[in-house]
């Protein structure tokens, strides 16, 4: 294999301007962070074991479970799906060669490691804060003060990043596009990426307000938030969940995208319902601005306020639907790969099936007060996040493994890692629907004998998903280094990232860009389906 | 091994392609730079909608005790005002001197506009000075503080961005009629601060 261009290695520890190094740099980046909060949650669960608060302090559990959402939420999911893969993909498949701003992709990307080890570095400091990832007042107003405001300097600072780079995003698609390359022609993880950077433009800088006045409650003395001051708690959760649950969306949309990148290519099938999907993601941006308050039912919100919010949250369910449909209808028939890629797209599908069914029933005023706070939501939150989007990022590192580095991933232990995590994952969260149904409270190192049993149950699929990570390391590193080279294009994909050397050179492509205006033609000829497929492929002909 | 042999299905011949060949430099793709800034300011601008919504739900729920109903000074800040609009104009007649190419008058209408600017900071600051609430006496002192001082560091950050302009300008060659986005970007986001002063004087003076 002729490859064109080596990055020097010491270029992904620097400030460059390529998108492809940046989008690595995202990558390793937040799975370190990922490491460092999957530690966390294996302390979480370690202390969880025991009715009693006997493996840490009280306090120091509430400054673990902080640190765990805020690093797996802001320092991994988010900069991954959406910095690493947007940054990787986002330019090939508008037919750039790189971003529109690089010197922008870039500071974006470097204000990262410092929010990281700031947000780290509060334990050691005073302690961290301890009022959740929520940071709701008068709680966070109460706690110690340096950790808090450490962590608001650091939530400002991912902010700030994730800003910078959904004005890229939008620039780069918007902007960008190659001559020929029509709008509803591109990859559906553009428009995914286009939702979500929207999302950011509009929800971000709303956390960043509450957050500044926040941290003016703590160190300046103002009651903005605090009622004995005559402040108003309720406005911050407003404030805060008009971004949060948006971010929901910031988290889970790109991973549809990438989803439906890795399906058809794997299943020999075009996407269906590719508008639709456009139309499901568009849906899914407007009304994922309007439901954030069935995050706030207990708050004392008002009857109109708790109506309206049940029932925009249960539109939300029709476009996300549509997209399920349409991933199983584009794994229909197909000639289907069972390699990782594919497998763990499919656990997704089910974990996150499973999440949305929760997800509406939360949504329902009587049910969410009376499992508001336990550990209901966070089985249902996991599976949205964990089993959804971090499925979603293995995939998606199988399926681009190869072009990033060059080198195939073992196939063996691939399947043996997801085996491992979708069995760990659901022994793990399963169990804690029924913790949560039963009242056992969340954020607590404390809990009622009678959950004994089940906490232990889920401790071992925590186990278990710890042991996960295992294979996948190895097979990373030992591929990497002695993998078997992949060639230019592995899948036989049709998207423009596979029409270059694998590595890609500098600028994407030695010639100019390739215009694919089909960018899910799979099913044809070419690609030699059998017989038994032969009916769902003339199907897609005839359609089309 | 390059490949870019394309797939059947995609057109290897597409009429545009060949039209227009892509030149294999990104330094020739459009400058985007204003559309970036736009996106950012509606970002900015978000952040200011938050606090209003902020502001406005304390206004609803919220109740201010007895002796913290207080009737705002209007003169100074209708004034300030004035003087904040006047300098989008004066900004906008510096735009039109350098799309003439006469630099010289370009940078009298920058130097007036930061003159009006730090006039409307001054403004603040002696109202600051004067007025009978402090920081944490109450949920509308509160309030009203952080949003006028949230916008304040916009007017100065403004203003400072004028300062670098108008040094640039006077550089030889620097801004063209055809070429200036650093001119185009510190006039974009001064109007900016502007419109978003409008709504903030009519929802804490006037409202």
């Amino acid at each position: 294999m002729d490859v064109q261009h080596h990055t020097p290695w010491h270029e992904y520890f620097g400030f460059s301007l390529d998108h492809k190094v940046i989008g690595i740099q995202y990558l390793v980046t937040g799975f370190f962070f990922y490491l460092v909060g999957g530690t966390l949650a294996g302390m979480i669960r370690v202390e969880l074991v025991t009715p009693l608060s006997d493996f840490m302090a009280r306090d120091t559990y509430n400054q673990v479970l902080t640190l765990h959402g805020t690093i797996m939420i802001f320092l991994w999911i988010v900069p991954v799906v959406n910095g690493a893969f947007g940054n990787y993909l986002v330019p090939f498949y508008v037919g750039a060669r790189d971003m529109a701003f690089p010197r922008l992709n870039a500071v974006a990307f470097w204000m990262l490691p410092p929010a990281g080890f700031l947000l780290l570095s509060s334990y050691f400091i005073g302690g961290a804060a301890q009022s959740g990832w929520t940071a709701y007042p008068p709680l966070s107003i109460t706690t110690p003060a340096v950790g808090q405001m450490i962590w608001i300097m650091s939530v400002l600072l991912l902010g700030g990043s994730s800003i910078f780079g959904a004005v890229n995003f939008i620039a780069t698609i918007l902007k960008l596009r190659r001559p020929g390359l029509g709008l509803f022609q591109l990859p559906m993880f553009c428009w995914a990426m286009l939702g979500t950077s929207v999302l950011v433009v509009l929800a971000t800088p709303v956390l960043a307000g509450a957050l500044i006045l926040l941290s003016m409650d703590i160190v300046a003395g103002t009651g903005f938030f605090n009622p004995a001051l005559g402040g108003n708690a309720v406005v911050y959760q407003h404030l805060f969940w008009f971004y949060s649950h948006p971010a929901v969306y910031i988290m889970v949309l790109p991973a549809f995208g990438l989803v439906s990148e890795i399906l058809p290519i794997h299943a020999r099938k075009p996407l269906f319902g590719y508008r639709s999907m456009i139309y499901s993601i568009l849906g899914i941006v407007f009304l994922g601005l309007i439901v954030w308050a069935h995050h706030m039912f207990t708050s004392g919100t008002p009857p109109w306020m708790r109506l309206f919010f049940t029932i925009a949250t249960a539109i939300i369910a029709v476009p996300t639907g549509i997209k399920f449909f349409n991933w199983l209808a584009t794994l229909w028939q197909g000639k289907l790969a069972l390699n990782s890629a594919l497998l763990f797209c499919c656990g997704f599908i089910f974990n996150f099936v499973f999440g949305g069914i929760t997800g509406v029933a939360l949504a329902q005023v009587p049910f969410d007060v009376h499992v508001h706070d336990t550990y209901f939501v966070v089985a249902h939150f996991h599976y949205i996040v964990f089993g959804g989007t971090v499925f979603v990022i293995f995939a998606a590192i199988y399926h681009w493994f190869p072009k990033m580095s060059g080198r195939l991933l073992n196939e063996h232990l691939g399947r043996l890692h997801c085996l491992l995590s979708f069995l760990g994952f659901n022994i793990c969260f399963f169990p804690q629907h029924w913790l949560g149904l039963n009242g056992m409270p969340r954020r607590v190192a404390e809990y009622d004998p009678q959950f004994q049993l089940i906490n232990q149950i889920s401790s071992v699929g925590a186990l278990l998903l710890a042991i996960s990570t295992l294979p996948f390391l190895i097979n990373v590193v030992w591929s990497a280094w002695k993998g078997a080279p992949a060639g230019d294009n592995p899948w036989r994909a049709c998207t423009t990232e596979w029409l270059t050397s694998s590595p890609p050179p500098v600028e994407n492509w030695l010639r100019e860009a390739p215009l694919v205006t089909e960018p899910y033609d799979y099913g044809s000829v070419e690609d030699a389906m059998p017989v038994t497929t032969v009916r769902g492929r003339e199907l897609w002909s005839a359609g089309r | 091994m390059t490949i870019l042999t394309q797939r059947p299905t995609a057109p290897l011949s597409d009429p545009l392609e060949e039209a227009q060949p892509q030149a294999p430099a990104h330094s020739h793709h459009p400058d985007v730079r204003l559309f970036g800034l736009i996106i950012f300011l509606v970002a900015d601008g978000m952040t200011f909608a938050g606090f209003f919504a902020a502001y406005l739900t304390y206004r609803a729920v919220n109740p201010l005790p007895v002796n913290a109903e207080y009737e705002l000074e209007l003169l100074l800040p209708a004034v300030n005002t004035l003087v904040l609009l006047a300098s989008s104009l004066t900004f906008h007649r510096g735009s039109k001197a350098l799309m003439a190419s006469r630099m010289a008058t370009c940078r009298g209408w920058l130097l007036l506009t930061a003159a009006l600017g730090a006039a409307f900071m001054a403004g603040q600051m002696w109202e600051y000075f004067h007025l009978p609430f402090g920081l944490t006496d109450n949920l509308f002192a509160s309030t009203f503080y952080a949003l006028t001082g949230f916008h304040g560091l916009h007017v100065t950050l403004g203003a400072m961005m004028m300062l670098i302009v108008w040094w640039q300008a006077g550089r030889k060659g620097y801004f063209t009629p055809e070429n200036h986005f650093g001119f185009e970007a510190a006039e974009l986001y001064w109007h900016f601060v502007d419109g978003v002063w409008v709504v903030l004087f009519a929802l804490l003076y006037l409202l």
